[in-house]
């Protein structure tokens, strides 16, 4: 707004009020407005590509050719005493992978065959094999890597973030939920501001209608008229704030001027036409199979090159419990284009040292089978298993072309390098400035932060 | 760690260790800053011998006559991070160590002088004092002195447009009809005013309106949260029982009880038992794989947060883990607090409404009869007897086979007692009919196989399905009862429930008054309301005062502790308690008594002057302007427009939704779009699905019944904006209103003025009315025109915030 126009629009009702105030009215401050970080940062953005439901790590990224020995038989007790797991008994049978796993690129990172793409930018990715979290199932899993405790109500990692940051958008919202597959777990809970001002809660843009829930005018109102209505209720809403003079008044004027220039920016943000074919084929818009996952891919980029904060997709659902080896080709097939295109698209742009993209789920799967059909074998699946599971980041400083941390030789539990969900989530926090021991806020009479009591930096795997 | 015996080698004389003289002074040195008489970290206490000998969280720290077994020397010579002792500085030396270790090998004697007191505790703070009634006469009378502490005068009363615009927005959640406001403003009567408070005080929609801020404490919803999320078709009746004991004005001090312990008050009748419902509004994980043991403690540590902020202005939640930094609270409190609820168990009874029996009794034999019939053709008895002795099997025997194994899992996190009802003999007619309901649905691995036992149980569940819907069933109620196990409640340690430490028995803290009578959890909600707790009636008020200023007397409602504010006027908060309890805990004399204050007529006008001094507006020199609830600005439209249900109570309700936000949940949409009038009740009644709440109440700052929330946010987004603008409920009500207003007034002019008095409770004034002119003017050839100019004015902040 401007103060000239708002100024000479008052006709009477300046009363008492100091000009100066009226100037602060109308700079009512944004609350996501960009924030100095606590130290320099390499990343801007964060992309969370989050495989919900957990992907099987000894199908992808950490190969267990021991298992073999084993397939088809119990485990030696060693392994199974202490496992507790959601469903199968530790006295279930082993269950090899028959997954062709190479080294690839300069780097040699070990990825299997159901992930080409991902082979392909092998030495832009670090895959991380040693991650542990406490949750075996799903929602309390979710929750403790998006918000940092199994307990429901905390602010979101997206959240945390755009209160940290604030956004460099000025037209867009700072903290966007895009979605494929099924419903998750969570549902809202994986990016809800909890006790945070809802100002930082995660916006869905949707599939199908208006990308943001009722950003089209309604039937029958035409730009042109939502302009006329607005610019009335900017008027009687300014002639309101000369007579109260509250900063409140005008903040509400600014939020409606940003609601408008959202109705603006996103119909250009959907527009894919000044993408190349060899772009869009890229992010796999050609197949039906990756079209839905790879186009939020490529929307997440898009996001990102307008200065949101946060992107998480949520692709809903890699819990493979039956049918292992059908259903999970099945989700590779759908988001091995999107998320390997995003990763060499960034690149290209010069954007992938600002942006730091993190793939994964709240856990991964067991090396022991779980069936629930025993006259079919191909029915078989493995269990929900926290205690060693891996996941990826690229990007916003993190090194490319490396693995860290190591499991066991059947891959029940971590002998090297643990990384804890509040060490991941203290190490992005760092990637973007932010310290995740001071990135906190006062509730209840106590100074919450992302990472609750724990969190580590994973120093090793960051570029210096 | 290093074996105590090796210490010998180092020259401690063998001889017996005295403790005064030689053991005492070494935890003295190195330990009682943690483990002393004024803090005792995990409960353990090393200046005092008893103490010592009892231990602490984990249990006993010393084994007399066997060192090696002693947790305290096992601490002491550890060196793993976080279990060593002390956790940072030097190590004690091998002299220390062998002193500790022959104290406790021959025998860990202690004199009967070192043992001190340790029962009640003492505190300073402010909230734990009784409350001391002031000897000022009006609420005023103590706002007004403060001002002038501060040299500021109090506002001017508020025109009669604004006052009843905000006092039937604040005790009803509507705005007022223009006929409201005419006949309020011409009243010259001296108690028009008064008579306006009673009239809204006795509307059946006083109980709507205030229900909403304590379903928000309660965390009340329609589903149960976690992954399944599944719909709570009966939790309404709760809310149902809040509208109306608002409504009946039931004393604060009977509704505490009710809500407690309802079950156990002597010859509970049903609404009492249904008070208790309370407790179920609480978060249930059925996720098939769930960890049973890890989702009933989750719930109980959020039941007695729930009761401990709801009550008591208390965060409790932080001596979940430890005991709290900063007020007197400590982990084994909050455990004793817990075990109220520990000896709780979840109990579901019909809790039909008046006229449901009737039809229920005369329909039933015919229901049963025709249910059994159907049962018996299908040979369920047969086939589930089969399946049931599979079940019990493989629960006797888990891990030979993996397939029932996953139903008995699957099944135990559906059904509440899954087991405990599979493996009883003689199950009531309820019992039988959940056993035989989830066996008929879930047929499992024994049948699944076979084609055409599947065929005929589809088939069965049909016409059983048929047959339900036709059957007046009665309602029901979540509620609480005695447990039947009496489990035993134990510290967590560092708030893992997998670490089990002492034993405690239900109590209260021990910084307040002590409990009477027995420790049942009657008792404990007697002790709540009793005249010398210090906290429940100033939290009452306090959250009382909050609605009608936006702000507190304690700004932070939900923590009255060293952490929280301070009154901004301690006398008014007291002034108030006394008040409230002495009108014997009336809710709506309490109300009465804040807006029939000058101070809640002041205008809310800005002053600048009064800002630079007091930027919140703690000390009321003016009203606050408040942003009206989500709930109430859908009301607001909806009565604007004329289209409002006024049903008072019942089932929620799922008004349209867009495609693909019910989706976002696992499995799912659970959004059956309810059609016709009800459609059209207020916002209280909106059905809520934790994982997929409805926009525009998430839009507004609605809380999102996860935890206890004892004051909403009020924030300013974009997507508000576009939420008024373009949610077809608005649009809807826009066209609606400009229907009315066609039919109500004719000129132009007139219309105008009766849509503006219609939406904002006032007539419009010139350079308002100007403006709307020339939108019309300029948008004259929309036939939709006036359909916009209700959508304006919808979106007027002087609309969303009342005065």
């Amino acid at each position: 707004m401007n103060r000239r126009t708002l100024l000479s629009n008052f006709g009477y009702g300046l009363g008492n009020m100091a000009l100066a105030d009226l100037m602060h009215a109308a700079d009512a401050p944004n609350p996501l407005a960009p924030k100095k970080p606590h130290h320099a940062a390499k990343a801007k953005s964060v992309i969370f590509l989050f495989m919900e439901g957990g992907p099987s790590q000894m199908d992808l990224f950490d190969p267990k050719p021991a298992l073999a020995k084993h397939d088809g038989k119990p485990l030696p007790a060693e392994f199974t005493k202490d496992l507790k797991l959601a469903f199968t008994k530790p006295n279930a049978a082993a269950l090899a992978s028959p997954r062709v796993f190479k080294p690839c690129g300069q780097s040699g990172v070990v990825i299997s065959d159901y992930l080409p793409g991902l082979q392909s930018v092998a030495d832009d990715i670090c895959v991380v094999r040693s991650m542990h979290t406490e949750a075996i199932n799903h929602h309390p899993g979710q929750l403790l890597l998006f918000s940092g405790s199994i307990q429901t109500g905390r602010p979101t990692s997206g959240a945390w973030v755009t209160y940290g940051l604030g956004s460099e958008s000025k037209n867009l919202p700072g903290f966007v939920v895009l979605s494929s597959g099924s419903g998750t777990s969570g549902g809202a809970s994986n990016f809800s501001s909890g006790f945070l001002p809802s100002t930082y809660q995660g916006t869905i843009f949707r599939n199908s209608g208006d990308p943001i829930l009722y950003l089209s005018n309604p039937d029958g109102v035409s730009r042109d008229s939502q302009r006329a209505s607005l610019d009335t209720i900017k008027e009687l809403n300014e002639e309101h704030l000369a007579m109260h003079g509250d900063p409140e008044i005008a903040a509400r004027i600014q939020s409606y001027e940003l609601a408008f220039r959202m109705q603006m920016s996103a119909p250009e943000l959907l527009d894919f036409s000044n993408e190349s074919k060899e772009t869009l084929d890229m992010y796999g818009l050609n197949d039906t199979a990756s079209k839905q996952f790879g186009t939020n891919c490529l929307l997440a980029r898009r996001l990102v090159e307008r200065g949101v904060r946060y992107v998480m997709l949520m692709d809903a659902s890699w819990d493979t419990h039956t049918e292992l080896n059908k259903k999970l080709k099945a989700k590779c097939d759908q988001t091995d284009k999107g998320s390997s295109a995003l990763v060499k698209d960034l690149k290209r742009l010069g954007l992938l040292d600002s942006t730091l993209v993190i793939w994964g789920g709240e856990f991964g799967r067991t090396p022991i089978c779980e069936i629930r059909n025993t006259r079919d074998p191909e029915n078989a699946g493995r269990d929900h298993h926290p205690t060693g599971y891996s996941m990826w980041l690229a990007g916003g400083g993190v090194k490319g072309g490396m693995t860290y941390g190591e499991t066991d030789e059947l891959g029940f539990n971590i002998t090297r390098d643990k990384v804890h969900v509040h060490d991941l989530q203290a190490t992005m926090l760092h990637c973007l400035g932010l310290d995740h021991l001071k990135l906190t806020f006062r509730h209840l009479g106590r100074d919450f932060r992302l990472t609750d009591i724990g969190g580590n930096i994973v120093k090793p795997i960051l570029k210096g | 760690m290093r074996t105590p015996h090796l210490l010998l080698l180092i020259g401690v004389s063998a001889a017996a260790q005295d403790f005064t003289r030689d053991v005492q002074p070494i935890f003295k040195r190195r330990c009682i800053a943690c483990h002393g008489a004024g803090m005792q970290t995990n409960g353990l206490r090393l200046d005092d011998g008893a103490s010592i000998l009892r231990g602490g969280y984990s249990g006993s720290a010393v084994v007399a006559g066997k060192a090696a077994e002693s947790i305290l020397l096992k601490r002491l010579t550890s060196s793993e991070k976080g279990f060593m002792m002390p956790p940072t500085g030097a190590r004690l030396t091998a002299e220390e160590l062998a002193v500790i270790s022959m104290w406790i090998n021959s025998g860990a004697a202690v004199p009967a002088s070192t043992i001190a007191s340790t029962t009640r505790r003492a505190s300073n703070h402010w909230a734990f004092q009784p409350v001391a009634r002031p000897a000022a006469k009006s609420l005023d009378e103590i706002v007004r002195a403060r001002l002038a502490t501060e040299k500021l005068t109090p506002s001017p009363e508020a025109d009669r447009y604004t006052l009843i615009r905000r006092l039937k927005l604040d005790l009803l959640g509507l705005p007022p009809s223009p006929e409201e406001v005419t006949a309020f403003v011409e009243d010259k009567s001296p108690n028009a005013w008064e008579r306006l408070i009673d009239k809204f005080l006795a509307s059946p929609h006083y109980g709507e309106r205030w229900a909403r801020p304590w379903l928000d404490l309660a965390r009340y919803a329609d589903s149960d949260g976690y992954e399944k999320d599944q719909v709570r078709p009966h939790a309404w009746r709760y809310r149902h029982w809040v509208i109306n004991a608002l409504n009946d004005d039931m004393p604060f001090d009977r509704f505490t009880l009710e809500q407690i312990a309802g079950d156990l008050l002597p010859g509970s009748t049903v609404e009492q038992k249904v008070a208790t419902g309370f407790h179920r509004n609480v978060l249930v994980n059925r996720e098939a794989g769930v960890d049973r043991a890890e989702a009933r403690f989750e719930q109980l540590i959020n039941r007695t947060n729930t009761v401990a902020t709801t009550w008591l202005g208390l965060t409790a939640g932080c001596a979940q883990c430890h005991d709290h930094k900063y007020d007197p609270f400590s982990q084994k409190d909050y455990y004793q607090l817990l075990a109220f609820f520990n000896e709780a168990d979840d109990v579901n009874i019909d809790a039909p409404l008046a006229g449901e029996m009737g039809p229920y009794l005369k329909a039933l034999p015919a229901y049963r009869a025709e249910t059994e019939k159907l049962l018996t053709e299908y040979k369920i008895p047969e086939l589930q007897a089969r399946w049931e002795t599979k079940m019990r099997d493989a629960y006797a025997n888990p891990g030979r086979d993996a397939e029932f194994d996953f139903w008995i899992t699957s099944m135990s996190a559906s059904v509440d007692h899954a087991m405990r009802l599979l493996h009883k003999k003689d199950r009531t007619q309820r019992e039988g009919d959940i056993v035989t309901n989830y066996f008929t649905s879930n047929p499992g691995p024994e049948f699944n196989r076979d084609k055409e036992v599947t065929a005929k149980l589809k088939e069965l569940r049909e016409k059983l399905t048929k047959l339900n819907s036709g059957f007046p069933a009665l309602t029901q109620a979540y509620t609480i009862g005695v447990h039947q196990d009496h489990p035993t409640t134990h510290i967590a340690i560092r708030g893992d429930h997998r670490s089990p430490g002492i034993a405690v028995t239900p109590g209260a803290p021990p910084v307040l008054p002590p409990m009477q009578g027995d420790t049942s959890r009657l008792s404990f909600a007697k002790w709540l309301v009793a005249p010398d707790n210090p906290l429940t009636a100033r939290v009452t008020v306090n959250r009382a005062w909050q609605e009608f200023f936006g702000r507190g007397i304690v700004k932070t409602s939900e923590d009255f502790g060293a952490t929280g504010d301070k009154p901004s006027h301690p006398e008014l908060l007291d002034w108030l308690a006394s008040e409230f309890m002495a009108n014997r805990w009336s809710m709506k004399a309490l109300h009465k008594t804040i807006v029939m204050s000058a101070t809640y007529k002041q205008t809310s006008r800005y002053r600048a002057e009064v800002a630079a001094v007091d930027p919140e507006n703690a000390l009321l020199a003016r009203q606050s302007r408040l942003r009206i609830p989500a709930e109430n600005i859908r009301d607001s439209v909806l009565f604007i427009s004329q289209t409002l249900s006024p049903e008072i109570g019942g089932k929620s309700v799922m008004p349209y939704l867009p495609k693909g936000v019910g989706e976002l949940g696992y499995g799912g949409t659970k959004w059956r779009e309810t059609m016709g009038r009800d459609a059209y009740r207020r916002g209280v009644y909106i059905h809520h699905q934790r994982t997929t709440p409805y926009p525009l109440l998430v839009n507004f700052d609605a809380p999102d019944s996860s935890v206890s929330c004892a004051r909403r946010r009020s924030s300013n987004t974009p997507l508000q904006a576009l939420n008024l603008l373009n949610d077809p409920l608005f649009v809807e009500a826009a066209n609606a209103l400009a229907v009315r207003t066609a039919a109500e007034a004719d000129a132009p002019g007139a219309r105008i003025d009766r849509m503006f008095q219609l939406t904002l409770g006032r007539p419009p004034r010139a350079t308002e009315k100007e403006k709307l002119s020339k939108y019309l003017d300029a948008q004259s050839r929309d036939p939709q025109v006036w359909t916009g100019l209700a959508r304006i004015l919808f979106n007027l902040d002087e609309f969303v915030n009342r005065e």
